[in-house]
């Protein structure tokens, strides 16, 4: 009896070891499905577009709120620091770099886990519950053409755009306080920025990062959704690791393609 | 073309080891209604979900329409259930969509209808239902009696050759019962569809049914029409349609010894 339970911590982590492998499994399967079943989003487009709707005016005013003040303290934060170098004019550039490659992609994505990939995750599952996955496959429609793929290629395409109007509100912050507050020169601020922030290097590779956080974040909050088990608590878990699973996602993604343009 | 359009051949089905069905037979003659009746748990759900194909036998057929529903390839098995309605336990009503829409859905889907028959369509089915004039409504703005009687009018959206009603009168006051009754009955004859009712309502059951089933223990334990069957003997009938507590049927779930689970306790 004794070894038994010495055993225990084992067998749980065990369980938990192969549980994962297999929902990462089940993710990868719905991922490849969803792509394989794509067509209909593309054909009736109006579906996708609707759900872009949704989500991007879901997450709308918490961006524009947020980057507003990450502008805002960017420029606070980098004046305080340029200025004993004397170069204060350069907190344009700042700014713009620090949003347009990092916290402007990373930011967005970790406020849309947490707005509408929750939503999408509570969404999926109760539809799942309420049988109406169910009820759509027996009326002969495929639930990841019909209902998964139109929100999975809306995500897509909402994060981008969401992580751009991030960018731009966030200078406009920076912009606020670095000029009319801190009395930074007004031309020296955008001349600066427009002659530093690269085409190709940031702004590009801004866009590429926010593509493949928008492709994460959506798939993630659909797979819980989708695979969560069809009762209240069921949906109340899957929700919270769409938040945790996400932000993790995105943080150590980042990681990986920051490191790949740098080098590159 | 057979005269029954569905056929359960010999069926066994478990979910993780726990047998449900062990060798069920029954056939669906075209244009009656049949209901199967069983106590909760006895895998009438289940039943119907191996019909539709979302599940596969063990052992043994379903066949649709002279098909083997679990031989189909994906494009097949969608063939199959366009001849197929199936009315979900709670509706199953698409939340983000009204009344109207839900309707029209399966009609967007499988059909290029102009816009101006769908309209028609849909209110002709939602005024066979006696719920045209809810039509603007949200599926959260209707009682559970409309909300079932929408997912009917959605069921047959397509006119199916088959309409599967999972316990349509469970959870419903007197009148919606009496009304749910006799619209299965009246769109069963009127559209010359089979209908297969799962149902553990005794009365309301009899009173529409052509042919009953009833399942206990895994398998077909009595069947007959409602005449013969309220007239039979048999321990287990009897048991079911008086609403005994005890009898052939057990009062536990399958269990092991009681002592046992008690004594054996291991922290
Ligand atoms: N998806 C499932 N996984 C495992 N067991 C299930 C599942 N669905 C139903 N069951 C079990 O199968 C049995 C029969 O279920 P069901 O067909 O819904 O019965 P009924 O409709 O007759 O009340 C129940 O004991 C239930 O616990
Ligand atoms: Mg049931």
């Amino acid at each position: 009896m004794i070894k038994r339970s010495r055993l225990r911590p084992f067998r749980t982590l065990g369980h938990r070891t192969t549980d994962r492998i297999w929902r990462l499994g089940a993710g990868a399967r719905l991922f490849w499905l969803t792509l394989i079943s794509s067509g209909e989003s593309f054909r009736r487009f109006h579906l996708t577009i609707r759900e872009v709707y949704f989500t991007g005016v879901m997450s709308l005013i918490i961006i524009v709120v947020s980057a507003f003040f990450v502008g805002m303290v960017l420029a606070l934060q980098g004046y305080n620091t340029l200025q004993k170098y004397g170069s204060s004019e350069a907190i344009g550039v700042l700014v713009a770099l620090a949003l347009v490659r990092e916290l402007g992609p990373v930011v967005t994505a970790l406020l849309f886990a947490g707005r509408a990939g929750t939503a999408i995750t509570a969404e999926i599952g109760l539809m799942k519950a309420t049988e109406q996955l169910s009820a759509m496959e027996m009326m002969a429609v495929s639930p990841i053409a019909r209902v998964i793929a139109p929100r999975f290629w809306a995500g897509v395409i909402a994060m981008p755009v969401l992580a751009a109007l991030f960018s731009m509100v966030g200078i406009l912050g920076g912009y606020l306080v670095a000029v009319p507050l801190i009395g930074v020169d007004s031309g020296a601020f955008w001349s600066q920025m427009q002659a530093n922030v690269d085409w190709h290097d940031d702004i590009v590779n801004g866009v590429i990062k926010s593509v493949v956080f928008g492709v994460a974040c959506t798939m993630i909050a659909l797979f819980e959704g989708y695979d969560a088990p069809p009762t209240a608590e069921g949906v109340s878990r899957a929700t919270t690791r769409t938040v945790v699973i996400s932000s993790l996602a995105v943080l150590g993604l980042d990681f990986v393609l920051t490191s790949f343009m740098i080098t590159l | 073309m057979t005269q029954n359009i569905v056929e359960i051949d010999n069926l066994s089905f478990g979910y993780k080891g726990r047998m449900l069905h062990q060798g069920i037979n029954m056939v669906f003659p075209r244009g009656k209604v049949v209901a199967i009746m069983g106590g909760s748990g006895s895998g009438k759900t289940t039943l119907l979900r191996l019909i539709g194909g979302q599940i596969r036998p063990n052992k043994g057929e379903v066949r649709v329409d002279d098909q083997v529903v679990h031989k189909q390839s994906r494009e097949g098995l969608y063939q199959l259930r366009r001849k197929m309605g199936m009315l979900f336990q709670h509706g199953a009503l698409f939340t983000d969509l009204s009344v109207y829409e839900n309707v029209a859905f399966p009609m967007r889907e499988h059909t290029q209808l102009p816009e101006s028959m769908i309209h028609d369509l849909v209110l002709m089915k939602l005024h066979a239902v006696g719920l045209r004039g809810a039509h603007q409504l949200m599926p959260t703005e209707l009682s559970g009696g409309m909300a079932r009687r929408v997912a009917l009018a959605r069921a047959i959206a397509l006119d199916p050759d088959i309409v599967m009603y999972d316990e349509p009168f469970a959870g419903l006051d007197p009148i919606s019962m009496g009304v749910i009754c006799d619209l299965i009955r009246t769109l069963n004859d009127a559209l010359g569809t089979t209908s297969i009712i799962v149902s553990h309502d005794v009365k309301e059951t009899f009173l529409i049914a052509d042919y009953v089933y009833f399942v206990a223990n895994g398998t077909v334990a009595a069947e007959g029409t409602p005449a013969d069957l309220s007239k039979s003997s048999l321990p287990f009938v009897h048991q079911f349609v008086h609403g005994e507590k005890d009898g052939p049927v057990p009062f536990h779930y399958a269990a092991g010894d009681y002592k046992q689970d008690l004594l054996g306790f291991e922290a």
